[in-house]
């Protein structure tokens, strides 16, 4: 009797290496003991290959080096007994009726089984480290002896980190790019890891409490392997609420729609429409008292241009810009070449103190912008401008959401809150204002829309009729 | 308030996970041995299972489920009162990353409520899958749901970066999206489809050149229907999907049971989800792709146009067309033998491979790993004859389980 002691690394090389040799001289089955390691020891096996021809199929191969690896101590035996029926029945090994081959089929699909595990089932804990490449560790206990055949895959995929895995039969390290073998080892201990938190957190929400199917959550992911899946820790409580989680839905059923829901759900396709929706606004105590004045110019203006909000000209009018700050401006533009523009306000009422017959111009407030906003929005969204430009602080407000003063920002493009950027310029009412600086600012307000118009004919030209992000 | 990360995620996955589909599969093989982080190719992997039975392959959440639609089927219409939070670009990024380092997951299935306009929401989940390519060198798998709404442009970048697309029919019906999710174009969805399609079989198009074009979507594109919803029936259902899968070369038709949503709106049945109806169609689905079945055939014998909930489609079917059996297996061509309840393209496979050595008996089909008594009535073998049992009249009694004894005290 020979006898074969195949060692834990490097297995299968070593059971091709012997198989061959055996059946090179002609050394039946009957006359091999697999098993090793008995007391007594048996016959060596020979120095060098026999002189017979072997034939071994191509698929024989693979199907060898998955069946070595598991850990009936069978395996190897009935390998050899393949391979040595093969050399005189060619058929055998390619039908699937036959009972060794069913049997080799078998033990290869359980190795295929745990590799594939393994690979679904490793979880990295990251080592603190100073080097340049981070470290992670994980400890698996797969059924089979698949360290060597399982971990290349880990060595394509985290080609850029150090790791090691950790099992009963063996360990594998990769640094460097560099894959090597250990013998087993203790259990090593692995460092808490942050992330596990979140990812314990993924699984429960992923997780749909009305459709529970405990049996087919085990017979994919067996009850044997979660000692090591940090998530499975919240499968009982999960399921214990599941049933209570449902029934809540239920009870729940059906609610009143949010405030915004009707205002958003009938968000209007066109301007015309939002116009008329917004008229019905009642969002702050601006909207009730006052006539509201909606913007003007095309719709596919390619530049559009926000003030603060209507004076008193405006909301007599209902138009905007049409008071002496508006003559301003569009002189301004009509100097600078602007294209078509759209003009609109921030906030689209008049807020006023009365003093005997006159109506002083207030600032709207913070609130007041916050609440108007959604009408700039709507309107930015359906015009969709190359550019868009803001006149004075609450524009810069109601566009950017910074209130920072606008001396440092006049001139400048920033990014507004609801995409698309923003170039900031004086409001025509603070030139009127202004006594000294008034010509300095005014042939300032005259430059930025110049680069206004510049900016958006480029982009107009750039991106073809149609821009698919800037607002 | 600021929500933390772990809020946001939350949030964010407990509004993803209707969507049914978690493949990883059939992308191009890549790895990241030339730099970068992570593979993909082959078949994808599980990484985890919930206890609702379903595999967690990749991070499947929303960017935001702000939304401005009202689908009254989707828990997060705008008119529901869930929860709502938005994940930054990097956050994603960072996340994905995280967890793809520690062997959670293969890779993102990112998905979004619709905020400001579509083309806005598009382009930021474009620009996530673009950091995690260009910048950060993500070999793993990108699953990006498509807003059939967005700007061509937008749809074709983000073929560049992932390696699947979907675009959500909803539902199986032009007129119950009208009904339940008035926002969304059924046409619209079908155009976005359609450049999906043509781009994709415009890119495995080399110039005359040779010049590859840029990759898209080398995964292909998949859809998803909810079931239950609406009154539409299985074989009515089963046609979209035929259509689809001609129409648009799908790679997959999901169908998810309409499971009961928190803050649920009043227009939708207050159900147990049908998940033994969805697991029928997944059947005949199965049938009509790997089996040359077409959907007349799987419904034709149906009663009113549903699938039988007791018994399977491919058994339903055979009962119903007992004139072609039994099936002599040494002989049978494999388009017969796939016909044969209890027998999977598996074990054909095998039977074909074993034939070859002799004929075949009872217990070398046990062998095998056909389901020999599921297929007893339906075969003939060497020491095997169904005699009268094929066309026996208690033979459907056999399989469909036994009625269930009402409670006396329910």
């Amino acid at each position: 009797m020979i006898q074969i002691d195949l060692p834990v690394l490097g297995r299968a090389k070593a059971w091709r290496e012997a198989a061959r040799c055996l059946a090179s001289h002609g050394i039946a089955p009957e006359e091999v003991d697999w098993q090793g390691g008995t007391l007594f020891g048996g016959d060596p096996i020979p120095d060098a290959d026999g002189p017979r021809d072997l034939r071994v199929p191509k698929s024989f191969v693979q199907l060898s080096g998955s069946v070595i690896c598991h850990t009936d101590p069978e395996a190897p035996a009935l390998l050899y007994q393949a391979l040595w029926r093969h050399q005189n029945d060619r058929r055998s090994l390619g039908n699937p009726a036959d009972p060794l081959t069913r049997r080799l089929d078998r033990l290869a699909k359980a190795v295929g089984r745990d590799i594939h595990k393994m690979h679904a089932f490793v979880r990295f804990r990251e080592f603190p480290t100073d080097g340049a490449r981070r470290r992670f560790a994980a400890w698996f206990e797969p059924d089979h002896r698949i360290v060597e055949a399982a971990t290349p895959f880990f060595a394509r995929r985290f080609a850029d980190m150090d790791w090691i895995i950790a099992t009963p039969f063996g360990t594998a390290r990769f640094s460097d790019g560099q894959l090597d073998f250990d013998l087993p080892g203790p259990r090593p201990d692995l460092p808490e890891d942050a992330s596990e938190v979140l990812w314990t957190t993924y699984f429960t929400h992923i997780f749909n409490p009305a459709r529970v199917k405990v049996g087919a959550m085990k017979s994919e992911m067996p009850v044997k392997y979660w000692k090591n899946l940090p998530e499975t820790r919240s499968i009982p409580a999960m399921l214990q609420d599941a049933e209570a989680r449902v029934q809540r839905m239920r009870d729940a059923l059906p609610t009143e729609p949010p405030k915004r829901a009707a205002r958003i759900a009938a968000m209007p396709a066109t301007l015309d429409q939002t116009r008329a929706v917004a008229e019905t606004c009642s969002g702050c105590d601006l909207c009730a008292p006052r006539r509201m004045v909606w913007g003007e110019g095309p719709t596919d203006a390619p530049l559009m241009i926000v003030g603060e909000a209507p004076g008193d000209h405006e909301d007599q009018q209902a138009r905007p810009f049409v008071g002496p700050a508006g003559q301003l401006l569009r002189a301004a533009m009509a100097e600078a070449g602007c294209p078509p523009a759209y003009l609109t306000n921030a906030v689209k009422h008049f807020k006023f103190s009365q003093r005997g017959k006159q109506r002083l111009h207030q600032s709207p407030t913070r609130g007041e912008i916050d609440h108007c906003r959604w009408w700039l929005d709507q309107e930015r969204r359906l015009i969709r401008p190359r550019l868009t430009v803001a006149l004075g602080v609450s524009a810069a407000f109601a566009l950017t959401g910074r209130r920072a003063a606008l001396t440092s920002r006049r001139g400048t493009l920033e990014p507004a809150i609801r995409g698309g950027d923003v170039l900031i310029t004086w409001h025509p009412a603070a030139i009127l204002r202004a006594r000294s600086r008034s010509e300095e600012m005014r042939a300032e307000l005259a430059a930025d829309l110049s680069r206004a118009a510049g900016l958006a004919k480029e982009r107009m030209a750039a991106q073809g009729v149609r821009g698919a992000t800037s607002l | 308030m600021r929500r933390t990360l772990q809020e946001k995620l939350a949030i964010l996955s407990d509004a993803a996970k209707y969507d049914a589909s978690c493949a990883s599969s059939g992308t191009t093989r890549r790895d990241s041995r030339a730099g970068g982080i992570g593979s993909a190719g082959g078949s994808g992997i599980c990484h985890a299972y919930t206890p609702d039975g379903r595999c967690i392959s990749l991070l499947k959440i929303l960017m935001t489920n702000f939304c401005i639609y009202d689908c009254v089927y989707c828990v997060n219409r705008v008119s529901s009162r869930v929860e709502r939070a938005r994940f930054t670009p990097e956050e994603v990024v960072t996340l994905t990353l995280e967890f793809y380092r520690r062997n959670y997951i293969e890779g993102l299935f990112l998905s979004s409520g619709i905020i400001r306009s579509p083309d806005d929401t598009m382009t930021d989940m474009v620009r996530i899958a673009r950091m995690l390519r260009e910048e950060h060198g993500f070999k793993g798998y990108i699953h990006l749901k498509t807003i059939p709404e967005a700007a061509p442009e937008l749809i074709t970048e983000a073929g560049r970066y992932a390696d699947r697309l979907s675009i959500n029919v909803e539902l199986p019906k032009d007129d119950s999206v009208a009904r339940l999710a008035p926002q969304k174009q059924p046409k619209g969805i079908r155009a976005a489809m359609s450049h999906v399609r043509e781009t994709r079989a415009a890119s495995k198009v080399a110039s005359h050149r040779g010049k590859r074009p840029a990759r898209f979507a080398p995964a292909g594109q998949s859809t998803q229907m909810i079931v239950g919803a609406d009154g539409t029936s299985d074989r009515d259902i089963l046609g979209t999907s035929t259509r689809l899968y001609q129409g648009y070369k799908l790679k997959r038709v999901y169908y998810s049971a309409f499971s009961p949503i928190p803050d649920s709106s009043a227009m939708l049945p207050l159900i147990r989800p049908p998940l033994i109806r969805e697991h029928r169609l997944y059947q005949a689905d199965w049938l009509m792709r790997f089996y040359g079945f077409d959907a007349a055939e799987i419904t034709s014998s149906t009663k009113g146009g549903n699938l039988d909930l007791e018994i399977d489609p491919k058994l339903a079917w055979a009962l119903e067309h007992r004139a072609q059996f039994p099936v002599d297996v040494a002989r049978a061509p494999r388009e017969l033998l796939l016909r044969i309840p209890g027998f999977g393209t598996r074990t054909v496979q095998r039977i074909l491979a074993a034939r070859r050595s002799g004929p075949l008996r009872y217990a070398d089909l046990i062998r095998i790993g056909a389901r020999v008594k599921q297929a007893e009535p339906f075969i003939t073998l060497p020491d095997w004859s169904p005699g009268a049992l094929t066309d026996s009249a208690g033979l459907r009694a056999r399989y469909a389980p036994p009625p269930e004894q009402l409670s006396l005290f329910a």
